[in-house]
């Protein structure tokens, strides 16, 4: 029960992982029958029979929110935080460990509840991850309104309480736990990831909570927050009065794009951070770099309305969430400057940490060019319910996030086990997910602009006249296919790696931060983020000496 | 005095680098340094006895800063609300927003929080009398427990009082028509504000239970001190929110 029942910061960052792991499997299976529903609308699936419309749309929601909030949340920011800031940061503790269990324990209700929905009359709920009113607010509107969308609301506040006390631990530490030397400018790119991400979680869960709580009373308690005068559902006029469907969108969207953020900040560092690690420099305009992650988090509040172009906004709201979506590009784009120029001068180390958070940096360049395409009010107009923006988030939130997670594990996973993983698996599990994870999200530009939408059950009609949209379809389900199959060499690389892979040694990947400091090492760091006196205590007695780490770095080099 | 007077050692040093007028070797990395602070050896974080309390009053500010959040969201969509309307078939602009008549003791509650605040910031400063805390510390008995504790009483006295308040503001307003599944939407927003502001004040009653249990059971003074403390500040928080919100109540519907 103590192993189950910890405070140890260590144990529940596993956790927390093995916790996204249950999700990202529901989740990516859910995705594949997504998938072969998309080519083969008629297979009737073995146990469970015909697939109907609404089944269809309950996949499309559960799978986006196991996804948002139980991987691409939980992993990066509670779990990788759990297991390396504290030891980051020379702490080595949390600020609140009974807190931090507490918040792990939240997220885990939260998942059990949410899995529960599709167990209830009615099913799991059908509105997607963004819950648009007047429809969720009713719960007569369709199958899947009823207790099903009760179970979702649940579930979410659950989580948000959950984020929240993460957030706060997190926070807590970051400034209280640093140890001697490490000053701000002194922090590792991961640590100003998780920072500006806990910032973000308590600014943007507490309005989700908000949100909530409104469409709740609207639900259940005779209010009308959201549902319009004379809202006809079913052939029945509901509502109670002047309620507006947009201001949910607007409190939706307040959280929902900081939470784009939520999941992509802490990668954002972790790339920074190995990126560095591999090319063997400094963070190149390391206080630039920190600052841009600030910039991206701070402008990533002002943003929502970009996701409601479409709605029926106001549209000089419009212009004005336009330009402060397109001045997020320039932080991001300084950003990626900064980590090609880290990269620029050649002699990297490609070892799979490394590929994966190559492959990070090229998902969010594919999918973040087209994100000043879909700031544009008039190109949204077009472009917003078709398959262009579920290729754009899943390419430049998704993925990029994914990868990160990736990455994060096969760096870390020496810190966790004493053992190295597989590096054949590893490197094969890098190249296949690359290019199937092309394969799959790349097309969907193309049929979105060919004008397919999403959201659809099945395609009939003019939408399948267009040449090639059907071929493309089923090009992406096999993609997809394939790429869901290559997750299985990377669950066997972990489990048999945590047993019979090579050791690693105390610094496998001569890492210069603190987690990896020999555990008798002084932690004091003494001149930058990635440079502390446990470091060249380790590599030399008494003096660093970069000749030293030099021909330790050509000797790994050669080995690889 | 103004600190360019006199130019610091490091200052002077970098002016004059004394290598035949070559620009100095700035040996910065990241950052730090220069400006006299020590950042080899600068202690980053806090340390020292106020460590674990400044730790927490850092969680409850957070936890605080992610609340306002919460309480500025429910007051957004009270403005959005307010100004919804739609246009009828003659064309007129029709609002159903009909402004709630706050019940006036809603008056005699605030002041109750008001003094609420004040009797637990009097206890507050009671665990923080360093010769009462030096006492303590010896294992001269509990000076600071002593004095504080009536205190904190009157102020459980006084949030149950409150809390007694809202619920007879709410019976008023039933009385008077406005119940929560009215057609209102201002009368859904009374409920709502006061119900989540009336929630958190029962949490605050919870922590200033425990903290009650905290001053018996606690051996250590500055685990004592923490109890106190954090709940203090949150039930400020609570009172401020509270002067938020019966200012939007009052003046703007």
């Amino acid at each position: 029960m103590s192993r189950i029942f910890t405070t140890d910061h260590r144990r529940l960052g596993v956790l927390y992982l093995y916790l996204s792991l249950a999700a990202v499997v529901v989740g990516t299976l859910l995705s594949l029958l997504i998938r072969i529903h998309r080519i083969w609308p008629d297979w009737r699936l073995p146990v469970y029979g015909l697939m109907k419309p609404e089944d269809y749309l309950a996949l499309v929601t559960m799978h986006g929110t196991l996804m948002v909030f139980f991987v691409l949340t939980t992993a990066p920011q509670s779990g990788f935080a759990n297991l390396v800031l504290p030891a980051q940061i020379g702490g080595g503790r949390m600020a609140f460990p009974r807190l931090n269990a507490a918040a792990f324990w939240l997220a885990v209700l939260s998942f059990v509840v949410l899995l529960a929905a599709f167990f209830v009359p009615q099913g799991a709920p059908i509105s997607g991850w963004t819950h648009y009113p007047p429809m969720s607010a009713v719960s007569a509107s369709g199958p899947g309104q009823g207790a099903g969308m009760d179970i979702w609301l649940a579930s979410i506040g659950i989580f948000c309480l959950s984020a929240w006390l993460s957030a706060v631990n997190l926070l807590a530490t970051i400034l209280t736990q640093r140890c001697s030397g490490m000053s701000w400018t002194r922090m590792p790119m991961t640590v100003w990831g998780w920072m500006v991400a806990s910032i973000l979680t308590l600014l943007a869960f507490s309005v989700l909570l908000a949100a909530l709580l409104l469409l709740f009373s609207d639900r259940h308690l005779g209010s009308s927050f959201f549902v319009p005068m004379g809202d006809l559902v079913n052939g029945r006029i509901v509502g109670h009065g002047d309620g507006s469907p947009l201001l949910w969108l607007h409190l939706f969207w307040f959280f929902g794009h900081p939470e784009v953020y939520i999941a992509i900040l802490p990668g954002m560092g972790l790339a920074t951070s190995i990126f560095a690690n591999f090319a063997r420099r400094t963070v190149r305009g390391y206080r630039t770099m920190a600052g841009m992650l600030v910039a991206i988090g701070g402008l990533g509040l002002l943003v929502w309305g970009h996701h409601m172009f479409v709605s029926g906004m106001n549209p000089y709201a419009g212009t004005a969430f336009a330009l402060t979506t397109m001045a997020i590009a320039v932080p991001s784009t300084v950003e990626v400057l900064g980590w090609l120029a880290l990269l620029s001068r050649g002699g990297l180390r490609l070892t799979t940490p490394m590929l994966f958070a190559l492959g990070f940096l090229s998902f969010f360049i594919a999918g973040g060019l087209t994100g000043p395409l879909l700031a544009q009010p008039a190109l949204d107009g077009y472009l917003h319910n078709t398959f262009f923006v579920v290729g754009h988030f899943h390419l430049v939130m998704a993925m990029a996030g994914v990868f990160s997670i990736f990455a994060g594990i096969y760096y870390w996973f020496p810190l966790l086990t004493g053992r190295r993983m597989n590096e054949l698996a590893g490197k094969l599990h890098f190249w296949i997910s690359l290019f199937c994870a092309y394969g799959t999200f790349l097309p969907m530009y193309f049929s979105g602009l060919a004008g397919e939408p999403r959201h659809y059950e099945r395609l009939a009609g003019p939408a399948t006249n267009f040449a090639g949209i059907l071929a493309n379809e089923r090009g992406i389900t096999f993609s997809a296919l394939t790429l869901g199959a290559a997750q299985l060499l990377f669950l066997w690389n972990v489990f048999h790696s945590a047993r019979r892979g090579e050791p690693a040694g105390q610094n496998p990947w001569q890492a210069t931060t603190l987690e990896w400091a020999p555990p008798d090492a002084p932690l004091r760091v003494t001149h930058g983020p990635y440079d502390y006196e446990g470091f060249s205590a380790v590599t030399k007695q008494d003096t660093f000496s970069s000749e030293e780490i030099l021909c330790q770095w050509e000797a790994a080099s050669k080995q690889e | 005095m103004p600190a360019t007077f006199t130019r610091h050692s490091v200052e002077v040093e970098r002016r004059d680098p004394g290598i035949g007028g070559k620009p100095p070797v700035d040996r910065r990395p990241t950052g730090g340094g220069g400006d006299g602070d020590n950042w080899d050896d600068h202690q980053s974080g806090r340390r020292g006895p106020r460590e674990l309390l400044s730790r927490y009053r850092l969680g409850v500010l957070f936890a605080m800063a992610g609340d306002l959040m919460f309480f500025v969201a429910i007051v957004s969509a009270f403005f959005v609300r307010q100004s919804a309307g739609h246009f009828d078939a003659r064309d007129n602009y029709v609002s159903d927003w009909r402004p709630l008549a706050v019940p006036p003791i809603l008056w005699l509650n605030t002041a109750v929080l008001l003094l609420s605040s004040i009797t637990i910031e009097i206890g507050r400063r009671q665990l923080f009398r360093e010769i009462d805390v030096m006492e303590e510390w010896l294992g001269l008995g509990r000076p600071a427990v002593k004095r504080a504790a009536p205190w904190l009483l009157a102020t459980l006295g006084l949030g149950l009082l409150f809390l007694a308040g809202q619920w007879i503001a709410w019976k008023q307003l039933v009385l008077a028509g406005f119940r929560f599944d009215s057609p209102d939407p201002s009368s859904h927003f009374f409920y709502l504000i006061t119900g989540a502001h009336g929630a958190h004040l029962l949490l605050g009653l919870v922590a200033l239970i425990a903290a009650l249990i905290g001053l018996s059971r606690l051996k250590r003074v500055e685990l004592r001190q923490i109890a106190v403390d954090c709940t203090a500040w949150y039930w400020h928080t609570m009172g401020l929110f509270w002067i938020f919100l019966f200012v939007l109540l009052v003046w703007f519907q």
